[in-house]
């Protein structure tokens, strides 16, 4: 991964990805004509660009929905997350108490309760932005809980010797030695939070991405689906390279070399 | 000379899973006095970490007592600096704020301490390098950071934990002349741990002698050899004598166990 601003590294780095996406868009396309295959079944590429185009007066509106539910849930997350890893790091008793039913909360699939979330919460937004943090929020716990936990033994031994204060070991020494940590769960945290914010918009919505794909699906409209699915994956990368830029921002000296430590 | 440190008949009892205990440390005495360097050299298992790690406060002694200054030792004191075996350090720090993090962590006043931090970074040959992040270092350098860190808040006793183990072999030596040079400089108490014969005579006025199972100090020798010391000194008769002391009290008790 080069360092923002680098134009060059990111050429070299994702132009030969770039050549390949156009190669298999053009073989697509081709392909497509050559077999005349069914518009309903697989759209080429250009069908799939007009559709785009005959849908951009609405897209802005989905769009900024699912985007709310996305963020809104990976932030919900990270607030739920963060002070739960702090507890069970710091008190065997919670951990003890928390770990158990978390792992239990974790095993049910999303899906699955999402419609439960639906009828406790309502119809909307805020529905949609819980669903999403509850398939964030594990990784999230589970990693940061790991980063606090892997300082080196001899730092923590070298504060005992001074006899150093408790937050100032947790706020100088743990917090930042935790951050990659942090940081390689958020990157597992907003992929998922895109996941969780279409299937919220599934299950009940009247607005988003998700909504989007159902009702062109009911449509028959398979081209504007595809539409969708691209633009859905444009906004899952965005989101993940903001995280990125965050964490080079928050920790420059965390190097490429080093990338994901710990991991779930 | 006065004595800084004392372990009077000190043991250290491990619990183990299976339930038992382990004797660590049997019946430790050690008297430490000021402005000596002391070099505990032993196999592995022998416990000479453990000690060390009473001496700094880290852990209790099971049994008997550990005087500082002539009193007991009880909690974490500003007077023993820790320089481990790796350099451990923070990697989003900077050299300089490298070496201060034990002034901020302790709550003082940083900007008192700066003159200092900048001395002992001059003192290991690294001016230049203060704005520099530890993985641009070498790992000798990155150690020598590690020693400054211990040195910051002027402790009266400088705990090294085979500072010198990862390192390769030449920096290892350009190290050891750079411990005794700090030491002399600056007028330290050393207890240095390593495992090679010939790095515990070569820094010490005393060597003492450990053997494992339990841990027990075996001999206690003192080094007449002149300081300054140099490299070639290790070729000296009376240097192959001093190791050959230490040598033979770590194989007779591996032939009798």
């Amino acid at each position: 991964m080069p360092k923002i601003g680098n134009f060059g590294g990111w050429i070299r780095e994702y132009g030969p990805t770039i050549v390949i996406l156009v190669v298999i868009v053009i073989a697509w396309e081709i392909g497509c004509d050559l077999a005349k295959v069914p518009v309903w079944l697989l759209p080429a590429p250009s069908r799939i660009w007009t559709e785009t185009l005959q849908l951009l007066p609405v897209l802005p509106g989905h769009i900024y929905a699912t985007l709310t539910s996305i963020v809104g849930g990976f932030l919900v997350a990270v607030v739920a997350a963060v002070p739960l890893a702090i507890a069970v790091v710091y008190s065997p008793f919670l951990r003890r108490v928390v770990y158990p039913p978390l792992l239990m909360f974790q095993s049910v699939p999303k899906v699955a309760i999402a419609p439960l979330l639906l009828m406790w919460l309502g119809y909307g937004l805020q529905s949609n932005i819980v669903i999403a943090a509850t398939v964030a929020f594990f990784p999230i716990v589970v990693n940061t809980a790991t980063g606090l936990e892997a300082v080196e033994s001899e730092l923590l031994d070298l504060t005992r010797s001074f006899g150093a204060a408790k937050p100032k070991v947790f706020w100088k020494l743990r917090l930042p030695w935790a951050m990659p940590y942090f940081f390689s769960s958020l990157k597992v945290a907003i992929t998922f939070a895109v996941i969780g914010a279409v299937v919220a918009e599934f299950i009940g919505s009247d607005k988003g991405l998700g909504y989007l794909i159902l009702a062109s699906s009911g449509a028959m409209n398979t081209a504007a689906m595809f539409s969708v699915l691209v633009i859905l994956s444009v906004i899952g990368i965005l989101c993940f390279y903001a995280v990125i830029v965050c964490e080079q921002l928050l920790c420059p000296w965390y190097l490429p070399g080093q990338q994901d430590k710990g991991g779930i | 000379m006065k004595s800084l440190a004392q372990l009077q008949s000190v043991s250290k009892d491990y619990s183990v899973r299976s339930g038992g205990t382990v004797t660590a440390l049997e019946d430790i005495s050690l008297d430490i006095r000021e402005n000596e360097f002391v070099t505990l050299v032993g196999p592995s298992g022998c416990g000479k970490s453990t000690v060390l790690k009473i001496l700094g406060g880290i852990i209790r002694a099971s049994r008997g007592t550990l005087l500082f200054d002539g009193k007991p030792l009880d909690n974490p004191s500003r007077e023993i600096g820790m320089v481990f075996q790796r350099p451990v350090l923070l990697p989003w720090r900077s050299v300089l704020d490298n070496v201060l993090f034990p002034i901020e962590m302790l709550g003082w006043n940083v900007s008192e301490h700066l003159g200092e931090a900048h001395r002992l970074i001059k003192l290991v040959g690294l001016s230049g390098f203060e704005k520099a992040l530890p993985q641009e270092l070498s790992g000798g350098m990155q150690q020598r950071v590690s020693i400054c860190r211990a040195l910051v808040y002027d402790p009266k006793l400088l705990l090294m934990d085979e500072p010198f183990g990862a390192v390769d072999a030449m920096t290892r030596e350009e190290m050891c002349l750079e411990v005794m040079r700090i030491w002399r400089e600056r007028r330290k108490t050393v207890v240095f741990v390593t495992h090679s014969i010939s790095e515990s005579v070569f820094l010490a006025d005393r060597v003492v002698v450990m053997t494992p199972r339990p841990g027990r100090i075996v001999v206690d020798l003192p080094i007449d050899l002149p300081r300054p010391r140099t490299i070639d000194m290790e070729f000296t008769p009376e240097f192959k004598a001093y190791a050959d002391v230490v040598r033979d009290a770590i194989y007779s008790s591996k032939r009798s166990a």
